[in-house]
């Protein structure tokens, strides 16, 4: 049946497969069952129920902080992705040597422990933050911002910078890709750079946009140390409220609940991209 | 013209990239001044030098303690993902097997899985496992999310191997293993030790899947945690970052000299991507 190769690769692999099978398909399994279940104080009650999937989708509270989290990492994707566009372009069109050196001066911010990036952005928005010492200094305004921190729009410029990297590499790799003498053809057949780059380049580099678009989205509603930190009342997201569920409410198949529904939610969405970025990308790939 | 229709754009993208990396950099620009400061509040201006605050961590014993057990979880989960990465890298780049496509994808999800999602999952199995938290846990989490970092690495060195080398090993009499220990093991070191270095990395600044598995031992990332609450602690934080900063950008030019050496030694260019293309 199985051939010497094929026995060999399944072999090889197999540590690696087992491994991911009992420590992220059963712990994945278990979540799943894990949230038709009920917990009283400390008792765990395993009849399946819808109750907890009930609660997440009928309660207020929930479906604000998912639609909040939908709206946040929506828009951190869409800055963060807009923002890194020109950087892989100027990196794979323009720059001739040390693309390397850029590429490695780019990562590096990243490696920086997360926690103190974060924490590093509330020290400069905040209301005796350098920003605003910087603009009085200047004499720009009188009074220090307040707008700058504690809600929504500070978690978006924290997470459209600690996931830079991740939305440059992709498109980069992307735009990498696509042979040269395609832009000198069109060139040579009369397109301009502006219809040039709308109908070559980027729906050639639409698979590395997509790429960093999902690459993006989706560990961003899993985020909850950046809304805790600089997003106040106002920013918090689904990711706190899963934390709070299995740590002080001690409601774990609630917990579970949540995070099953809005991984649900996000996948569609993600879905949904892969396919619009599928469409406009062409017959590319 | 045709150098002036070019040479505007590339201008202002040249200008645009330089804004890009100050706004990439000011955070990380702020670390070493608090850390220098002379001043318990982190707030401009600036009062004066100091290196007091590193002295202050040298003091806190707490601090020792998480980064021992920091060190230990970094090294287990380097030494277990970049074996587990390197049997999945070898068997995608010289095998081919069923259903190759959806078990490589199923290994490389936690890439794209939030890392909420991860720890929460591991969380509940522990719990009905029984199992205590304790450094054990944090480092099973790890090893899940460093592995597909290994792979990506791994694969670019053993996607590199010639193939008739193994075949000339065979031919002169090597077994198996001994040309696995003797032809195949040398020329993917420098990426073996690459993967090694970053996976450590990975694991040495990791904090979701560490806050929610670990026990009362705490790693580094949940240990500054515990600390930003108090204003007073803040300015030896910074010290702390400083330090992480300049150990992890050190790691970080090893493992990518490393990669190099090893695409070099293979006769091929090493791509700037690092393997994530």
């Amino acid at each position: 049946m199985l051939t010497g190769e094929r026995r060999q690769g399944l072999a090889l692999i197999s540590p690696t497969l087992l491994y991911s099978l009992l420590m992220l398909a059963a712990p994945l399994i278990m979540v799943l069952t894990f949230s038709f279940w009920t917990q009283n104080y400390l008792e765990l009650d395993t009849t399946l129920t819808l109750d907890n999937y009930r609660e997440a989708w009928s309660k207020p509270i929930y479906s604000t902080l998912i639609f909040r989290s939908l709206k946040i990492s929506l828009i951190v994707t869409l800055v963060t992705v807009v923002l890194a566009f020109p950087i892989a372009y100027y990196l794979s069109f323009h720059v001739k040597q040390r693309k390397a050196l850029w590429l490695f001066l780019i990562t590096v911010p990243f490696w920086t422990s997360y926690l103190l990036r974060v924490f590093l952005w509330k020290v400069i928005l905040g209301y005796n933050g350098v920003l605003n010492t910087a603009l009085k200094g200047l004499g720009i305004i009188e009074e220090p911002l307040t707008f700058l921190l504690y809600n929504a729009n500070a978690v978006v410029l924290t997470l459209a910078h600690a996931w830079a990297p991740f939305a440059i590499l992709p498109i980069f790799v992307a735009l990498e890709k696509i042979d040269r003498s395609l832009l000198e053809a069109a060139e040579d057949l009369g397109d301009g750079p502006v219809r040039r780059f709308f109908r070559i380049t980027l729906p050639l580099a639409m698979p590395g946009v997509v790429a960093s678009t999902l690459i993006v989205l989706i560990p961003t509603i899993g985020d909850f140390i950046t809304p805790k930190l600089v997003g106040g009342t106002d920013g918090l997201m689904i990711a706190n409220m899963i934390q709070i569920q299995f740590g002080k409410a001690n409601n774990a198949p609630l917990g579970a609940a949540l995070a099953l529904s809005s991984m649900l939610i996000v996948a569609s969405i993600s879905a949904v991209i892969f396919l619009l970025g599928k469409r406009f990308g062409g017959k590319v790939q | 013209m045709k150098s002036a229709l070019k040479s505007l754009p590339s201008k202002w993208l040249a200008v645009y990239a330089v804004a890009y990396m100050v706004f990439l950099y000011a955070p990380v620009i702020l670390l070493p001044m608090f850390a220098f400061n002379d001043a318990t509040v982190i707030s401009f201006p600036l009062t004066g030098f100091t290196a007091k605050w590193f002295g202050v961590l040298w003091q806190t014993e707490a601090l020792h303690g998480a980064v021992r057990n920091s060190l230990v979880v970094g090294l287990s989960s380097a030494v277990l993902s970049t074996v587990l990465g390197a049997c999945a890298a070898r068997a995608a780049a010289r095998y081919r097997f069923p259903l190759k496509r959806g078990i490589m994808s199923f290994i490389l999800l936690p890439l794209v899985l939030p890392e909420i999602i991860v720890a929460v999952a591991l969380l509940v199995l522990l719990m009905q496992l029984g199992m205590p938290l304790s450094l054990v846990t944090v480092v099973l989490g790890h090893v899940l999310i460093c592995t597909p970092f290994a792979i990506a690495i791994l694969s670019s060195a053993f996607q590199g191997l010639d193939q008739s080398l193994e075949e000339a090993s065979f031919d002169l009499g090597e077994t198996r293993w001994g040309t696995f220990r003797r032809v195949i093991l040398p020329l993917v070191m420098p990426g073996v030790v690459s993967s090694l270095l970053i996976t450590f990395t990975i694991s040495l600044d990791e904090f979701i899947i560490a806050f929610f598995l670990t026990g009362t031992e705490v790693t580094l990332p949940v240990y500054i945690w515990s600390q930003l609450r108090f204003p007073g602690k803040l300015p030896s934080v910074m010290a702390l970052g400083t330090i992480l900063l300049v150990l992890s950008v050190l790691l970080l030019i090893l493992a990518e000299w490393f990669r190099r050496r090893s695409a070099r030694k293979q006769g091929i260019e090493a791509s700037a991507t690092g393997g994530f293309a």
